[in-house]
């Protein structure tokens, strides 16, 4: 059977771990590590673990839902629904693409669903390939995303979609095939930034970690025992693929060109206490380094050269420097696209070259930048599990429903990540704030919860240990709470005094920060009227 | 005299067997200030949030001393709390020290390696019903079942069972609104238990076996060890919240089979559907009604009030549960029911300590009843109920049958 934990809403209570604990496995007091794949004699079990989910964070496959939620789709009816002879085509079959059509059809749609994608498989979890895929726990091959319902679509894998007209309402694919839609979903996310010599990223033992291929082929190196794994960046990918060493017992060189781990994403106040953690694990953690060349031998890589002036012999780099949006088949679109993705309303629906917003083209997932009420309506372009479902969700249900229908996208972001035995989490947008706080529990532990403020008000969170907290900051921040928090809270840090956060600079996306702040045009500082032929 | 409060409604036994109608009432406002100065939550929401808030202690140190001599309905005197009564990070480690014998991460297979035990103890029990036609829920397999299962998860041999289960019956007995002489049982009961205890903890010590007590005595985690009143303050703990909570999830979830006929019947051919209905039992009529003596250690604006700092705060789980505005179709009891989020546990860190165990015990009990007892009938609807409400549900279930089939 498959399954898939939504970590953004788990909070660590361990009743899986305890009803079905050959597939559940808490790490510490609140991180959760999940099989997959559980074989079907824990059927019962996992049955058992996913009904007594406190936050009904467990999803299993379809076959194993009470048998009339499949039935419980409302009554198909309302002005400017889509109906029976409608085409709905959603370019990138993953998460955001798979809880999409999962959309349209628990609301009963009735049309037809194409799922593109240019993998061969069907929707995959990707947060397992930096985690238990490679500590050997699950199989890559393990991670096929479980089906909430039955979704009856038109499966297009592995074939790319090369280009969009918006006029003839069509993809192309990398076939020549063309595919006409009524609706279209964008959800083509993110591939792994390369390492940017491409003679040098040819070489054997150079990876990045994105896709089940790419996990599948650094698990087996690592099983080979490799003298020394270099990681390249250190943000959650990098950081967590520093941990798995650690946990294998291979040494690994972390080369940080940033002053601290995690600093795209949380700043350098606790991304110095990443750091301290990593060099308690044994981990070789070079923070303002940079990699300046790979060197191999007989195609083989062998070493690196780093700024610091030092050559490291290493047998395997993992290059862990963020990802790139895939965007590429969209640039004669006339769509409004750029590095940081395509622009779209709160909505979901995509806007065009001239910020002007369409009907009929909806964007979700790591592809999307989508404007937020709650940080001056700036837009954003989040990277995140979480995320991906909620706007997919919420662009499914507007692309079939009428004006008067649609749901805004308005959920605050989160995160997760699980390193060194912590259990990391995060609400908010941290990368916009100026000061952090300790508000509970104790650094030194590895326990506590900081605050982010920007201009007085709270923005953001994170936890260490203490998910079951977050919450709380979630509502200070949808309330705009006054920042540092006014009052006393139970287990009151050593010192509560907000200190500057230390965000780098915004400069490519490519930092590692899973949350970006792309303000309102963040490539274009021109207006070129881009003209529609037809209409000329 | 002003007229009672809908919290005193509540609170007064008349109206324990149905206190539904008036959390409804309660729920027209998410927060009501009694006239006594306690606060009482009763939306989904605002139930939900509270439990997450930084700002809420649970020790009682932090209450203004105007609210000392309150006693939280149903609460006893305090002797015994454990960790329930205490804030992080002092919570956290004691909590973590007592987990280290029963749960994840350090002994995750212990709960489920139970399973096999359980439906051992309940086939028994139920063997016990075929020489008659009527029996008692509560007496005969309610309340028998999680003192046998925590008897042998502490590790009190079997041959002390009866002595040990003795005592639980005079601490459990004064959960309510105790009278002196029941205090006094309750006293006599906690120091013989005390005793026992102190000296099995000494024979586990030198011939340590694979039980909590063993654990708990030999084998220091990370955060050292639990002693002295640490130690028995868990233990009594483990005993009283494991046992009158989960004798309330069994009685009241027979209860409600026994009104909704079809999902008996249903029970009885399909048993894995046992997994879902023990969820929606806990929702639709939980075991612990309100979460009481929670209290703010500053103002706390909610729900369009504000919880004054150090007032009592009484949440109400169970009408949280029934909140039509968070959960759909609330008032209907449906064992299918996608995506149940109910509050029966509570929520945040002080999440119930032995819900998995509560969980499996309702599971299995509730199954066998249903496979065994032919043609069960209740002989009074409503029945009988405990004075608490905190721990709410029937003191004596009894019904009828006409026979017991094999296991």
């Amino acid at each position: 059977m498959r399954v898939v934990v939504d970590l953004t809403k788990c909070e660590g209570y361990a009743q899986c771990a305890f009803l079905a604990p050959e597939a559940f496995r808490m790490v510490g007091d609140e991180a959760l590590m999940f099989d997959p794949s559980p074989p079907d004699e824990l059927r019962e079990k996992v049955l058992r673990a996913a009904a007594a989910c406190p936050v009904q964070a467990l999803q299993v496959d379809f076959a194993d839902l009470p048998p009339h939620s499949q039935g419980e789709s409302t009554a198909w009816h309302g002005e400017g629904r889509l109906g029976q002879d409608g085409r709905v085509v959603i370019v990138g079959a993953s998460l955001a693409g798979l809880k999409a059509a999962e959309q349209l059809r628990a609301e009963g749609f009735p049309g037809s669903i194409t799922m593109i994608g240019d993998e061969p498989e069907e929707p995959y979890d990707r947060p397992p390939l930096s985690k238990q895929v490679q500590t050997g726990w699950a199989h890559s091959a393990d991670t096929t995303l479980p089906r909430r319902r039955e979704i009856d679509a038109d499966w297009k894998l592995g074939v790319a979609a090369t280009a969009l007209d918006l006029d003839r309402k069509t993809v192309t694919l990398a076939d020549g095939q063309e595919v006409g839609f009524d609706r279209l979903l964008i959800s083509t996310g993110v591939r792994a930034r390369p390492w940017h010599v491409p003679e040098e990223a040819a070489l054997d033992g150079v990876f990045t970690i994105r896709t089940r291929a790419d996990a599948t082929g650094l698990r087996e190196r690592l099983m080979s025992k490799p003298s020394r794994v270099l990681v390249i960046g250190s943000g959650f990918t990098g950081s967590e693929m520093a941990s798995v060493c650690v946990e294998l017992g291979i040494p690994v060189l972390v080369a940080e060109a940033g002053p601290a781990p995690l600093a795209g994403a949380l700043g350098g106040v606790i991304g110095r206490i990443a750091g301290g953690i990593m060099r308690e694990h044994g981990v070789d953690l070079r923070t303002n380094t940079m990699v300046t060349s790979l060197q191999g031998e007989d195609g083989k890589l062998r070493r690196a050269l780093l700024s610091d002036g030092t050559t490291v012999d290493v047998d395997v780099a993992v290059v862990a420097l963020g990802g790139i949006r895939n965007v590429e088949w969209l640039e004669s679109s006339r769509l409004a696209v750029g590095v940081w993705g395509v622009a779209c309303d709160a909505g979901c629906r995509a806007f065009d070259a001239n910020g002007l917003v369409t009907d009929d083209v909806f964007v979700a997932g790591d592809v999307a930048r989508q404007p937020q009420p709650m940080f001056g309506y700036q837009f954003l372009a989040m990277e995140h599990w979480g995320n991906s479902v909620s706007q997919a969700e919420v662009a499914a249900h507007n692309m079939i429903s009428g004006e008067s229908d649609r749901w805004p996208h308005l959920e605050v972001s989160a995160f997760w990540s699980l390193q060194f035995g912590n259990n990391i989490k995060s609400v908010g947008v941290p990368v916009i704030a100026d000061q952090v706080a300790i508000t509970q529990g104790s650094v030194q532990k590895r326990q506590f919860v900081a605050a982010y403020g920007y201009k007085g008000r709270i923005v953001g969170a994170v936890s260490w240990n203490q998910g079951k907290w977050l919450d709380f900051y979630e509502q200070q921040i949808e309330q705009a709470a006054p920042f540092p928090p006014p009052y006393d809270m139970t287990n009151p840090p050593e010192d509560p005094t907000p200190v500057a956060a230390e965000f780098p600079e915004r400069t490519y996306p490519g930092r590692e920060a899973t949350v970006m702040v792309t303000g309102h045009d963040p490539s274009e500082r021109r207006a070129t009227l881009v003209r529609n032929a037809r209409r000329r | 005299m002003t007229e009672p409060s809908l919290y005193d409604q509540v609170l007064d036994y008349e109206n324990r067997a149905n206190p539904w109608p008036l959390y409804e009432k309660l729920r027209s406002q998410p927060v009501w200030q009694e006239a006594d100065g306690t606060f009482v939550v009763s939306t989904y929401r605002e139930a939900l949030a509270l439990q997450h808030d930084p700002r809420v202690s649970s020790d009682p140190a932090n209450l203004l001393p105007e609210f000392a001599a309150i006693r939280p309905p149903g609460e006893g005197d305090g002797t015994a709390t454990g960790f329930i009564r205490t804030d992080p990070p002092r919570h956290d480690v004691l909590r973590r020290m007592a987990m280290r014998q029963f749960g994840p991460p350090h002994r995750p297979d212990f709960v489920d390696s139970f399973t096999p035990t359980l439906q051992t103890i309940v086939a028994k029990l139920i063997d016990k019903l075929a020489d008659r036609q009527q029996a008692d829920i509560v007496d005969d397999v309610a309340y028998p079942l999680p003192v046998a299962a925590i008897c042998r998860m502490l590790g009190v041999p079997p041959e002390d069972e009866p002595t040990f289960s003795a005592w639980v019956e005079p601490i459990v007995n004064s959960l309510g609104n105790p009278t002196p002489e029941q205090l006094q049982e309750r006293t006599h009961a906690i120091q013989a238990m005390a005793n026992y205890m102190f000296e099995l903890a000494q024979r586990r010590r030198a011939e340590p076996g694979d039980d909590m007590i063993s654990g708990y005595v030999t084998d220091d985690g990370p955060d050292g060890r639990l002693e002295g009143a640490d130690l028995f303050g868990t233990l009594v703990l483990l005993l009283i919240a494991g046992h009158e909570t989960t004798v309330n999830l069994i009685t009241n979830g027979w209860l409600t089979l026994q009104r909704h006929p079809e999902v008996l019947q249903r029970l009885r051919t399909e048993p894995a559907f046992v997994i879902r209905l023990v969820e929606e039992l806990l929702r639709y009529e939980p075991p612990v009604h309100i979460l009481p003596f929670r209290t703010p250690t500053n103002d706390i604006e909610i729900g369009g009030t504000t919880i004054r700092k150090g007032h009592p705060v009484a949440i109400m789980l169970a009408s949280g549960n029934r909140d039509p505005h968070c959960i759909p179709h609330a008032d209907r009891f449906d064992p299918d029911r996608v995506g149940n989020v109910h509050l029966s546990f509570a929520s945040g860190v002080h999440y119930c300590f032995g819900a998995p165990l509560a969980r499996l015990e309702a599971q299995v009990a509730l199954v066998e009843l249903a496979k065994r007892l032919e043609n069960p009938h209740l002989v009074a609807d409503p029945p009988p109920y405990r004075p608490s409400p905190v721990l709410r549900g029937p003191i004596h279930l009894p019904i009828t049958y006409d026979r017991v089939s094999p296991r």
